[in-house]
């Protein structure tokens, strides 16, 4: 799983989302299935679950929004546990989410699975524009020393016995951010001069191209292929 | 405001990543000619810092704080198309190294927060400078003005998409009405911090601030000397791109204000009913609180209550056409600004 080539697993994991979220929310048992899909690609990958839960609190806010629509929902109601829940709300909440967990999951694989280099690779293979993929490469190269920045910066503020408590504070961290984007910036003009001065021409030197067979194809086709075929019977029931 | 997987239904997910993949399109186009062969590594840079911003939480009240969205400020720092990118290469990254936001979703995330809300930002910040007088005071003016405006208008298109194809059955007006209550506090906040941060590079680099350079005239001869005069007569090559690119964005504004103008006043005679029902059993304001990372989609569906239903459905109706129509024009006088301004930058 790892040592698949980057634009197999992005296809993959595209094309699985999508048919996850064209599967009609009533059919239970193939989002069941899905789930197992997701469990046998991390159990492939030794992905600990851990990990894929702990990434997954990115969806929290999400779940409250979710639960809170049985409730605020309209239509019809039914009684669950003595509460009056909107029946439309409950299979809505149901609906999203099992669809954002599982779009959730199947993002976090392909991020454990897929160094950040190996994926603006895979990107890059699949012919998305040039210039999007380099603005990315950029982007990730200089996150770091830009979020470094950034808490250089607090620490400074803090060491002078700084603490945002009000809106009155307000202008003293707009001025930081205003200082992060010159740095940013002239940094970018500095980076622009050293790769004029490397030869730069406008398109980056290929030097780590991943090509891909047709067994490696294959392989990542698995997924999205088992879950078509779930989603297909689902509509065919439906 | 990162929508997950499975919010909308698939159709309105195609639809707005063609949309987005268009609008991407076009942008790639406009950024070169707003930096040329520097696009890649300064349009990378402004994206980190973009995502950098945005992990800045500002402190709004007793406990809760605010983040940036960042489209309108770097709309006015490094221009539109620019900044577009720049937030959609921060939205892709996020959905795809981060899972934050859904890869299906990807589509809406960044026609909503990509393209709308930096569009209709610097559309406004732009509308300000030109019927302003040319004083570099104005530009913080503007820029807040385009910022906190730029978010409730996000939440008036997202609401739009979710009458075409949201799969949460929830009562469209209130929802508008709800989405644009807390959308004009957090544009607010938005508008706040972005004036403060603009005047703040202005006061250190004027000559970075891409809005301030069409206005700024002055300034311009000043740092430049006579080599402005002298790249200033060729007009002649700009024009035509941004006029050729004028006629869709009208033609999607139009549609845009017939679509909301259509939801409102149906849903306001239709049915005052399923409104009130809503609005009662509705005091979900209390999670207004940003999530301090994420940007708590709580905070963009929590539902206000709301006094007088028919009153406010007929508001908003009006306020949708109103802003739609401001939007629009702005948009307008933006596209045929540009070729101008970009002259002037290239001087």
């Amino acid at each position: 799983m790892h040592r698949l080539p980057p634009q197999c697993k992005l296809l993959a994991v595209a094309a699985f989302a999508v048919v996850v979220v064209a599967t009609p929310r009533e059919a239970l048992w193939a989002f069941a299935a899905y789930a197992l899909m997701l469990a046998a690609v991390a159990a492939a990958a030794r992905v600990p679950a851990g990990f894929v839960l702990r990434r997954m609190a990115i969806e929290i806010p999400f779940v409250i929004f979710a639960v809170a629509l049985p409730v605020i929902g309209l239509g019809e109601r039914v009684q669950v546990l003595g509460l009056s829940l909107s029946a439309e709300g409950l299979w809505a909440a149901w609906n999203i989410l099992a669809k954002a967990t599982l779009g959730v999951v199947a993002s976090v694989l392909l991020a454990a699975t897929t160094e950040p280099h190996a994926m603006l690779i895979g990107a890059r293979r699949l012919r998305l524009p040039a210039l999007l993929v380099q603005i990315a490469t950029f982007m990730l190269r200089y996150l770091d020393v830009i979020l470094d920045e950034m808490r250089r910066m607090r620490v400074a503020r803090e060491s002078r016995a700084f603490a945002a408590r009000d809106v009155r504070h307000v202008p003293v961290l707009a001025r930081s951010a205003g200082a992060l984007f010159i740095r940013s910036y002239e940094r970018g003009e500095r980076v622009h001069l050293a790769m004029l001065s490397r030869g730069y021409t406008g398109t980056m030197p290929v030097i780590d191209d991943i090509g891909a067979s047709a067994a490696q194809w294959a392989t990542a086709a698995l997924l999205p292929v088992a879950a078509l075929a779930t989603a297909a019977t689902s509509w065919s029931m439906g | 405001m990162h929508v997950p997987d499975g919010f909308f239904n698939a159709p309105v997910s195609v639809a707005a990543g063609a949309v987005a993949a268009g609008g991407l399109g076009l942008c790639l186009r406009g950024a070169r000619r707003e930096l040329d062969d520097r696009t890649a590594p300064m349009a990378g840079l402004v994206a980190a810092f973009v995502f950098a911003a945005q992990m800045l939480n500002f402190p709004v009240a007793a406990g809760t704080s605010g983040h940036l969205l960042g489209g309108t400020l770097a709309a006015v720092l490094v221009g539109p198309y620019t900044a577009v990118l720049c937030v959609a290469v921060v939205l892709i990254v996020q959905a795809f190294f981060f899972a934050d936001g859904g890869i299906t979703a990807l589509g809406v995330n960044i026609t909503l927060m990509g393209i709308v809300a930096t569009v209709a930002g610097y559309a406004l910040f732009r509308l300000i400078m030109r019927a302003a007088p040319r004083r570099r005071a104005v530009v913080p003016v503007a820029a807040f003005a385009g910022a906190a405006l730029s978010v409730p208008i996000t939440a008036l298109a997202f609401t739009g998409l979710f009458w075409l194809g949201g799969t949460a059955p929830l009562d469209v007006s209130s929802v508008a009405l709800a989405m644009v209550g807390v959308h004009v506090l957090i544009g607010l906040g938005e508008g706040l911090i972005t004036a403060l941060t603009v005047s703040s590079v202005l006061a250190v680099r004027p000559d970075l601030v891409y809005g301030a350079r069409g206005t700024a005239a002055p300034l311009v001869l000043r740092t430049a000397g006579g080599e402005s005069e002298v790249a200033a007569p060729p007009v002649a090559p700009a024009p035509a791109p941004g006029r050729a690119g004028l006629r869709p964005v009208l033609a999607g504004g139009a549609l845009v204000a017939v679509l909301l103008a259509g939801v409102a006043s149906f849903y306001a005679s239709a049915s005052p009913d399923g409104l009130e029902k809503v609005a009662q059993d509705k005091g979900l304001n209390a999670q207004e609180q940003d999530h301090p990372l994420g940007g708590g989609p709580l905070a963009d569906y929590g539902v206000k209550g709301v006094a007088s239903e028919r009153l406010s459905v007929g508001v908003a109706g009006v306020a949708g056409v109103g802003i739609t129509l401001l939007a629009g024009g702005a948009v307008f006088y933006a596209v045929r600004r540009r070729g101008r301004s970009a002259q002037r930058a290239r001087a």
